[in-house]
């Protein structure tokens, strides 16, 4: 049997989505800009459904999450390579400027953050899992650009992101520069592979030790979003619960292959 | 129109495998994990799992008393609304027939919609129809051993015919409502029902 609808809900329609350009950031992962006609916005954290169609009618649908800002003109999608993967490689390697696809969207409510929620926020990446993270840093910058310093100071934001070696940071040098201009974000690298010779950061997976060193003191409430693989989700989160966070602070997205290690 | 990307072959399905999986769906071997937050971790001591009704009747377990309920095993495939199929995974568990039965005579009398609550405070609703005959169940094993923690252990409700959000993990009561109202992702944009075979995924989905 199927319950009545609570609420009359408008459907969240499949767009044409054309490609403006694919840009590499590392190895693995590709930035895809596209042009969505009639995008109704959304919000930093959320995410896509792509959807892929073969010549003979095959269709292939994933959800990917957004990149840019709500306030930028362009609907930006970045990529991880799976090796084994059906339809990365694809829109990774073969989408070219002028390509079309199909998506729909915004999807998600929850994995969300905007700046009227102000801060201090705190997040936590493993590899391609600083995607909507980075969404949400995009857009904090972008709204403080508005807002002046008075805005800045109380939207403090640190982000500690783990990647398996310095070249697999994605989007390293925007990061570089996004704290170079902002005395109030403050971006954190561990490397649990291989890192440069003179590396002085943390050189091993985000653990207990590392968050408490990292995060603001419980009480001073941050807003906390991890997302990553699910170890490095389940044991930061556990992990910051232990320090005294509160669970409902707490916010979680899985992302990429599972059991993957960053 | 729909575009057709050029060069794309995709991963084509079995034949087996394609007339078990759902609209836009994909299969996977692996058991992905996915929740909004922490894991809450209870201790056994403490767990609970309580039937209510919607004039606030109750029938209560204890772990021990749940464990000694009649069980079942069930072999389902497991439909997640970001995309991925799981085939032939095997759970035991109580049906929700078993518990209402136990709880009738305790007055816990049925309502149309359930809201199922977790530890952590997520929920969903799930009409009753849906939850009798045998189509649900409160599993506490997966594939032989207990529950892990991140699959929603101790015990999860176990929905095999709608999407996987609504097997609510770490599943303490299940709320009776003379009206139906919607839980966690049906409040931020999933459907109220979630039959992945119709793929209403999101709400507006037909």
């Amino acid at each position: 049997m199927t319950s009545e609808p609570l609420a009359a809900a408008l459907r969240i329609a499949w767009r044409l989505a054309t490609v403006v350009e694919s840009i590499s950031e590392t190895k693995r992962a590709r930035t895809i800009v596209f042009d969505v006609p009639g995008w109704p916005g959304h919000r930093a954290g959320q995410h896509v459904d792509v959807r892929l169609t073969a010549e003979d009618g095959y269709q292939s649908e994933r959800s990917y999450s957004i990149a840019s800002a709500p306030e930028e003109s362009h609907l930006a999608l970045t990529i991880e390579r799976l090796e084994d993967g059906e339809v990365s490689p694809y829109l990774a390697d073969e989408l070219r400027a002028g390509d079309q696809i199909e998506l729909r969207g915004p999807i998600g409510g929850y994995f969300v953050w905007d700046i009227s929620l102000e801060g201090p926020l705190f997040l936590v990446a493993g590899g391609s899992g600083i995607v909507p993270l980075m969404a949400m840093l995009r857009h904090r910058a972008a709204a403080l650009a508005r807002g002046g310093m008075q805005a800045m100071h109380r939207v403090p934001a640190r982000l500690l992101y783990s990647s398996r070696s310095w070249d697999e940071v994605i989007y390293r040098d925007e990061l570089a520069s996004l704290a170079k201009k902002d005395t109030t974000l403050e971006v954190t690298h561990t490397l649990t592979r291989e890192a440069p010779e003179n590396w002085s950061g943390f050189r091993r997976r985000i653990d207990r030790m590392m968050l408490a060193e990292v995060v603001w003191p419980a009480s001073e409430r941050p807003q906390i979003f991890v997302c990553g693989p699910t170890p490095l989700v389940e044991s930061a989160a556990a992990a910051l619960v232990d320090l005294g966070h509160q669970p409902a602070l707490v916010k979680t997205e899985r992302f990429g292959p599972t059991g993957g290690s960053v | 129109m729909t575009p057709i990307s050029r060069g794309f072959r995709g991963r084509r399905p079995s034949t087996d495998a394609e007339s078990r999986l759902p609209p836009g769906q994909y299969e996977t071997r692996d058991f992905p994990v996915l929740s909004a937050g922490p894991t809450p971790r209870t201790s056994l001591d403490t767990w609970d799992f309580t039937l209510r009704s919607a004039t606030n009747q109750s029938a209560r377990w204890t772990w021990t008393e749940f464990l000694a309920l009649p069980r079942q095993t069930i072999t389902t495939d497991i439909h997640c609304v970001t995309k991925w199929s799981k085939f032939g995974t095997a759970w035991e568990g109580i049906s929700i027939d078993t518990l209402l039965e136990a709880a009738t005579p305790r007055g816990v009398q049925p309502s149309p919609y359930v809201l199922a609550r977790c530890d952590g405070g997520y929920t969903t609703n799930v009409p009753l129809a849906d939850l009798m005959g045998g189509k649900a169940w409160i599993a506490f094993s997966y594939d032989g051993a207990p529950l892990p923690p991140e699959h929603g252990g101790p015990a999860r409700l176990r929905v095999p015919h709608l999407y996987f959000w609504k097997s609510a993990k770490w599943v303490r009561e299940l709320r009776m409502m003379e009206h139906d109202a919607p839980g966690f992702w049906e409040s931020l944009g999933y459907h109220n029902y979630g039959d992945p075979w119709r793929e209403q995924r999101y709400s507006g989905d037909e």
